[in-house]
């Protein structure tokens, strides 16, 4: 094939990308920096103006614990102030700032809004979606209906402000589980699972040795699984819980070697 | 003729001839009352009120103040805060003060008066003869001759004079007492007179034929909203409170009250502001005159419009997403989040407001906090070895989690300098709510007290944030209790 025809090809895919995805064009794209999950997605990383939903993999707290760490970590990584809008008195205990911290989310770059009911939540996000001064707008919801999130990618899409809808507990109710095809206009959606941390053993203080106990606790682990991607597949990978900068690791015995193969479903 | 606190203390009181006072206590200051020194303190009084808590604030002379609060409490965390606000500062500024809210002014002024409280509350719709039914007569505003004839007749609360029959009341005693009755129970409507305070920068509009609909509200909004912020600009101001009253014509007067966060002069931003309001003005037959004016304005210099040239470097700002977020959600529901140094983690963060100067302070990196926490703490059943053991299973929820790794103890004392208890969860903490501890003088400080944290996974990975009370060797430490506080994921 000539060269000038190879142009015209490439031409006419980024213009289709450009029909198909018009959150491209504002172009700025937040990598995790982690080849393997970077390369899975279309955009190289998460675009920003668009709306992502991050749920735990499990309908108890524990699981929503780990989503919101995970959202934590996302936020961590921009640099303007963010707004993380919940019901105060939601089950799954309250939203506790030194965690954030911990996740490297700056105390200084968090607004927090308290709302009484899930349209509320819904109405501050797409009030604060159009404002440019923030770097992203955190909702805490039990469900996104299909419109709402259409009127929140508009307004994510419009001021390049992202949306991330974190899914709450519901004791007793099922949350979304990997493979759900709740369909609402997100770009994508994460589950993330805690999942066995390796073993320390040998590593921890002398009166735990004595225990039953195996041993201290090394970094947390997730089961990262993307469910669904706007133009790419589903994947889940095996990560290395955010760390005091908001980055996930590969696991160090997952990083090389047939092991991998195993993981990574 | 009156007398304060300390003279009533000596047996004193209003009515006294001047010289049986002198007689009774020697060396006694008489000061002449100065009525019009006292109208015109009221009125400065009124002024300061109009500024800080309600753009409709009427006279009640000679020794009352009326504000209309409907749709301002909420700037200050309802009726009760803003009363206790209000008195606090009038008596740190040596000004004695009683306040009431009810539904009518009448039922406030005699409220304000006559209550046993100094902060009285009749909530809205409440039952007006449980609530004025025993004050005395003398509450309903009536003329001292008046109600001593009804004294003479045997009325002595107003509660009586509502059981008795209106026909022969209205004989003996004449229209004035069952107006004063209906004004004070709200069966005839009472219109106040607002005080305009002067040179407060205001406009108004009036409008020849009345007008009702949202949209020529929103329109008049606009229009009123661009005039003011002219007149700002000129003046070198920058609106932090924005009233905006309604005249209807049927007399009756409405008002929105907005704040910001900043001082802005932003006609678009106040006129959202405003228009996000408006569902709460009804309307009725029309509005004929509509005032904006700014009873709060600070000074704000020019400002230089960006060029298209140079590039925004400094932070975005963030004021006018911060003034619609807490006029729609309140003032208490936007904040952030800053560090106290204290090792209880519960008492390691505080709200400030969302625009507070960034301090840079974090959390101590080293000691792992998890995401969410329980307020109060989750009472769990757990099993380990004392004394300086992680649990090796507990139960949460009636689930069973096997415990495989762990980290701790981390041990956090009790803050000796504390009386609040919390630290310990005593049982009656734990079903009141951390905030309600009622028991002090059972532990009159938390100078014992110890919580030892575990941070714990189980089989699937889930971790926890344990702790327990005591530590495990003195009982006056703590009870050996387990508690779940915090989920990490």
């Amino acid at each position: 094939m000539p060269s000038s025809a190879i142009l015209t090809l490439d031409d006419l895919r980024h213009r289709i990308r450009l029909l198909e995805r018009p959150a491209a064009r504002n172009g700025r794209i937040l990598p995790f920096g982690i080849a393997a999950i970077d390369n899975h997605l279309p955009d190289g990383g998460l675009s920003q103006a668009a709306l992502h939903e991050v749920a735990g993999g499990g309908p108890d707290a524990v699981h929503a614990a780990s989503a919101a760490l995970f959202a934590a970590g996302i936020l961590a990584r921009m640099d303007l102030p963010v707004l993380w809008c919940a019901m105060p008195c939601a089950g799954g205990g309250k939203l506790f700032a030194p965690g954030l911290a911990g996740a490297g989310l700056h105390p200084d770059r968090v607004i927090h809004a308290e709302a009484p009911d899930e349209a509320t939540v819904l109405l501050v996000m797409e009030e604060a979606l159009r404002h440019p001064g923030l770097s992203a707008v955190v909702g805490e919801l039990s469900r996104l209906p299909m419109t709402a999130s259409r009127r929140l990618v508009l307004a994510a899409e419009k001021s390049g402000v992202m949306a991330l809808a974190l899914h709450r507990a519901r004791e007793g109710r099922p949350l979304l589980r990997p493979g759900d095809t709740g369909l609402t206009a997100a770009t994508t959606r994460w589950c993330i699972t805690p999942a066995p941390s390796a073993s320390l053993s040998g590593f921890g203080s002398p009166g735990l040795q004595k225990t039953p106990v195996d041993g201290a606790l090394g970094r947390a682990r997730w089961q990262v699984a993307l469910t669904r991607c706007r133009g790419g597949q589903p994947e889940t990978w095996m990560m290395e819980a955010c760390d005091a900068q908001g980055r996930l690791a590969v696991p160090a015995e997952l990083a090389h070697g047939p092991a991998a193969a195993r993981w990574v479903a | 003729m009156a007398a304060d606190d300390r003279a009533a203390a000596l047996g004193l009181h209003a009515g006294m001839a001047v010289t049986h006072a002198q007689a009774m206590v020697p060396g006694l200051m008489v000061v002449e009352a100065d009525p019009a020194a006292d109208a015109a303190a009221l009125a400065r009084l009124a002024a300061w009120c109009l500024r800080q808590y309600s753009p409709l604030v009427a006279d009640d002379s000679p020794d009352g103040i009326l504000l209309d609060v409907a749709g301002c409490t909420h700037l200050f965390g309802g009726e009760h805060a803003m009363l206790t606000h209000l008195t606090f500062r009038l008596a740190r500024a040596g000004v004695a003060a009683r306040a009431a809210v009810a539904d009518t002014p009448g039922a406030a002024h005699g409220l304000a008066r006559y209550a046993r409280a100094t902060v009285t509350i009749l909530p809205a719709g409440a039952d007006m003869a449980g609530g004025l039914g025993g004050l005395p007569i003398a509450a309903l505003r009536l003329a001292d001759a008046t109600v001593q004839a009804l004294r003479t007749l045997g009325f002595d609360t107003i509660g009586q004079l509502m059981a008795a029959p209106r026909a022969p009341l209205t004989k003996r005693v004449g229209m004035a007492v069952l107006r004063r009755l209906d004004q004070a129970t709200g069966a005839t409507v009472e219109p106040i007179e607002p005080i305009a305070a002067a040179n407060l920068p205001r406009t108004r509009m009036g409008f020849p034929e009345p007008i009702a609909t949202p949209d020529d509200l929103a329109r008049a909004i606009a229009l009123l909203a661009e005039r003011l912020c002219e007149k700002l600009t000129r003046q070198g101001l920058g609106a932090s409170r924005l009233d905006l009253v309604f005249g209807r014509v049927d007399g009756v007067t409405q008002a929105i009250r907005i704040g910001t966060s900043a001082a802005t002069r932003d006609a678009g931003h106040l006129v959202r502001l405003l228009t996000a309001k408006l569902e709460t003005i009804d309307p009725g037959f029309g509005i004929e005159a509509m005032v904006l004016s700014a009873p709060l304005a600070l000074p704000l210099g020019a400002c230089q419009t960006m060029s298209a040239l140079c590039t925004p470097s400094h932070a975005p700002d963030l004021s006018s997403l911060i003034d619609t977020l807490t006029n729609r959600l309140g003032p208490e529901r936007v904040f952030r989040m800053r560090p106290v140094e204290s090792d209880v983690p519960e008492r390691s963060v505080r709200a400030i407001l969302p625009l507070a100067r960034a301090e840079g302070a974090n959390w101590p990196d080293r000691l792992p906090r998890p995401p969410r926490l329980f307020t109060p703490p989750r009472h769990i059943e757990a099993i380990a070895l004392l004394p300086d053991h992680a649990p090796v299973q507990f139960t949460w929820r009636r689930r069973a989690h096997r415990i495989r790794r762990a980290d701790g103890p981390e041990r956090v004392f009790g803050e000796w300098w504390n009386c609040a208890n919390e630290v310990w969860l005593n049982e009656a903490g734990l079903n009141a709510g951390p905030h309600e501890v009622g028991s002090h003088e059972a532990w009159p400080s938390e100078v014992w007290a110890v919580r030892d944290y575990f941070q714990v996974e189980d089989e699937a990975g889930q971790r926890f944030w344990l702790f327990r009370r005591g530590d495990g060797e003195h009982p006056d430490t703590g009870d050996l209790h387990w508690f779940l506080h915090g989920l990490f994921g």
